[in-house]
């Protein structure tokens, strides 16, 4: 089974993510498309696993953050590693609309950028199969404090040094 | 000058071993190239023509003498023995291994400098003026402002990916020395009617292949907003920037896309949100860094007797005295100066300067300028507080060393940028351009007679050599492989920004140096008593100089 990285663990990942264009859902824990997930009481609600969703990060959050927050996983895809936008919307998330479920990054990420996506909220991290996990969430801690506030830290350093 | 504690210095040890083990993995073939270029990039690595090129950070333009004497020491040990001075107060080191920038960074780790964010795609090293604490035409010292952004933007965990890079500068004087509105931030201090500091807000300025000048989007942001408003103004890039094409991913384009007065408006929409934040400085944080700049231990100079002990030096000593006219610069201390010391002597590439230079800049401050060394959007460095009756002194020992070069400000101060003979982006060499003028306008009398000239070189559109705000703007660009120049007339880089205009066809190298004598000779032909060469240009407008250096009328 695919791994994932969740709170700082390598574990079983058990969910299947639903492509934009599939024609039926697979058994089991499933992340759907934002379209899919906005269709609400339909086929979803009879769904056997449990239902996350998922999104690109350029999505508009806050026209979509009410139906968001009622999902016990939003997963956040980067379609680049360098594109960015991922980043501001699990802050939001987290910070604007108190989602306390599981935020999940992924599409194109790579394990230098789990210090800072973990500081905007993120706690769980799909990777490619050649990626070694275990090796992997080390970069978590490359750095045991910092400046600003995020999701981790709501006190700026400036308060606390 | 700000002295790091065990957090700050913990951060930049961190952030050597992550690079380190970030180097390792690239070398063993773990990380792709794609996957390495931004992690490189946001340590300063380029991969030039040639070389490596690292761009080491000086935040603010602000250096202790032990960290110039690092530099030297980094300089000989790592690489050929010299350093260049960027238009952005860095360093650049020209050729570096690959393999050994994780050892400089740990060099330079140990004396509180480090290389984060001097590239890539995030927020870059916050700029301001060289004469910051001790000019006369100062509101507020902007440095303590400066060190707070440092902060704040060093691995800012929302804005490591931004669209593009991102620079801001402070300007907290009268007259602008940072040019801050061609920044993608530039910020204004200010003081309200009750006396409060605050920020008026710039955005969108910037160089580039389409230059801007930035517009206000606030005219006083109170100062504990500070931080909440610039994360607010990032949000809005990070997340409606164009990500698609790298030439419209500024926030300028932005900005102009959306225009001023929209941006603002959902600036403030987000701030709403982050206003009185825990971001929000307190008063307690402001003072402890404003206690990192405070004035140095003056002595008591009788500023009469100093003045007249000068004047009489320069009254029999023609050298020292265009060096006084043209290097030295009053201050608010009675009985001080501040000098700038020229990185430009005819012959070297604009910046640059040798281990062995770099030493005695160190030794210079020292000796006369309580240790510590400022380095200037111009490619010079600064001793901000020197005393008068020192100025002869340092000058011999400057000029000794090749740092006294009489040219600030005029023709030969030219800012350059490395250009084809380093830089992999570049579509012309710009450093032979530079010291083909620098020669030909040898003359001092008459160099002198120019007066005041900012004369701006670049090798490409990108405009690292802030070609568009020269008086004089000269760009390398392309013709069918072939190195041509394009002139520009009328650029400006102070409150009243301006872009220069295309003077005409672009030209061969050969051509370069015979046009900018013929735009100096329709100056002093056409200027009137105590006119610069811009403001000629700006009265008489740009046909007279078109039609000398082409020919025809057009």
């Amino acid at each position: 089974m695919a791994q994932l990285l969740k709170d700082g663990q390598v574990t079983d990942n058990t969910w299947t993510l639903v492509a934009e264009d599939a024609a039926e859902l697979p058994a089991g824990d499933i992340l759907v498309p934002l379209n899919l997930w906005q269709q609400q009481g339909s086929e979803l609600d009879q769904h056997g696993g449990t239902v996350g969703v998922w999104l690109v990060g350029n999505e508009e959050i806050e026209t979509v953050a009410e139906l968001l927050i009622k999902a016990p996983v939003v997963a956040i895809k980067f379609p680049k590693f360098v594109d960015g936008r991922g980043f501001s919307m699990a802050r939001l998330l987290r910070e604007r609309y108190g989602y306390q479920g599981e935020i999940r990054a992924i599409g194109e990420i790579i394990r230098d950028q789990l210090y800072l996506l973990q500081r905007c909220g993120f706690n769980a991290f799909e990777f490619g199969a050649e990626v070694d996990l275990a090796e992997a969430r080390k970069s978590l801690a490359d750095f045991s404090d910092a400046y600003q506030v995020a999701v981790d830290q709501p006190v700026p350093l400036f308060k606390r040094r | 000058m700000y002295k790091y504690d065990q957090y700050d210095q913990k951060l930049v040890d961190e952030r050597v071993e992550q690079y380190r083990d970030q180097t390792r993995r690239y070398l063993a073939g773990q990380i792709s190239e794609d996957e390495f270029l931004p992690l490189r990039l946001q340590n300063g690595l380029y991969v030039q023509r040639l070389a490596p090129m690292l761009r080491i950070a000086v935040p603010y333009g602000l250096l202790s003498s032990t960290q110039v004497r690092k530099l030297a020491y980094i300089s000989r040990k790592y690489d050929k023995g010299y350093v260049h001075f960027t238009t952005r107060q860095n360093i650049q080191l020209n050729w570096p291994k690959l393999e050994e920038v994780p050892d400089i960074l740990a060099e330079l780790a140990s004396v509180e400098m480090h290389a984060i964010q001097t590239s890539g795609n995030c927020i870059r090293n916050t700029t301001t003026d060289q004469f910051a604490g001790v000019a006369n035409d100062e509101i507020e010292d902007p440095r303590p402002w400066c060190e707070i952004i440092r902060q704040w933007s060093t691995l800012h965990p929302e804005f490591a990916f931004l669209p593009r890079k991102f620079k801001i500068a402070v300007c907290g004087s009268e007259e602008d020395r940072a040019a801050f509105l061609l920044h993608d931030i530039g910020l204004q201090l200010v003081k309200n009617d009750q006396g409060e500091t605050g920020f008026q807000v710039y955005v969108g300025g910037g160089l580039g292949r389409t230059p801007v000048i930035a517009s206000s989007i606030r005219e006083f942001l109170p100062k504990q907003h500070l931080l909440t408003y610039l994360d607010a103004i990032l949000r809005v890039y990070n997340r409606y920037g164009n990500r698609d094409n790298k030439y419209k991913a500024r926030i300028k384009i932005l900005v102009r896309a959306w225009t001023p007065e929209v941006f603002a408006q959902r600036v403030e929409a987000e701030w709403a949100h982050l206003k009185d934040g825990p971001a929000t400085l307190n008063g307690s944080e402001i003072e402890r860094v404003t206690g990192f700049f405070t004035l140095p231990d003056y002595r008591s100079i009788d500023d009469a007797s100093a003045d007249a002990q000068v004047t009489a030096l320069a009254a029999d000593n023609k050298a020292f005295s265009r060096w006084l006219d043209r290097n030295v610069r009053a201050q608010k201390q009675p009985g001080y100066v501040s000098v700038t010391l020229s990185l430009k002597p005819a012959g070297v590439a604009p910046g640059d300067v040798t281990d062995q230079q770099l030493e005695i800049i160190a030794d210079l401050a020292d000796r006369f300028s309580f240790r510590e060394i400022r380095s200037t959007h111009n490619q010079n460095v600064v001793l901000a507080d020197v005393a008068k009756d020192d100025l002869f002194e340092l000058w011999q020992q400057a000029k000794a060393a090749g740092l006294a070069t009489p040219n600030i400000g005029t023709i030969n101060d030219m800012i350059c940028c490395p250009g084809g003979d380093y830089c992999s982006l570049a579509n012309a060499k710009s450093i032979p351009v530079a010291e083909a003028i620098q020669r030909k306008f040898d003359d001092l009398d008459y160099v002198y007679d120019l007066g005041n000239l900012e004369l701006n070189i670049s090798g490409c559109m990108n405009a690292c050599g802030h070609h568009h705000i020269g008086h004089i703007g000269i760009l390398g660009v392309d013709k069918k492989g072939e190195e041509w120049y394009q002139i520009q007339l009328g650029g400006s880089a102070n409150k009243a920004a301006a872009l220069g205009k295309v003077l005409g066809p672009s030209l061969s190298r050969d051509a370069v140096t015979d046009s900018v004598e013929k735009l100096l000779d329709v100056y002093v032909e056409n200027r009137i008593e105590g006119e610069a060469f811009l403001g000629t240009y700006q009265r008489i407008g740009i046909e007279k100089f078109k039609q000398r250096v082409y020919g025809t009328a057009s």
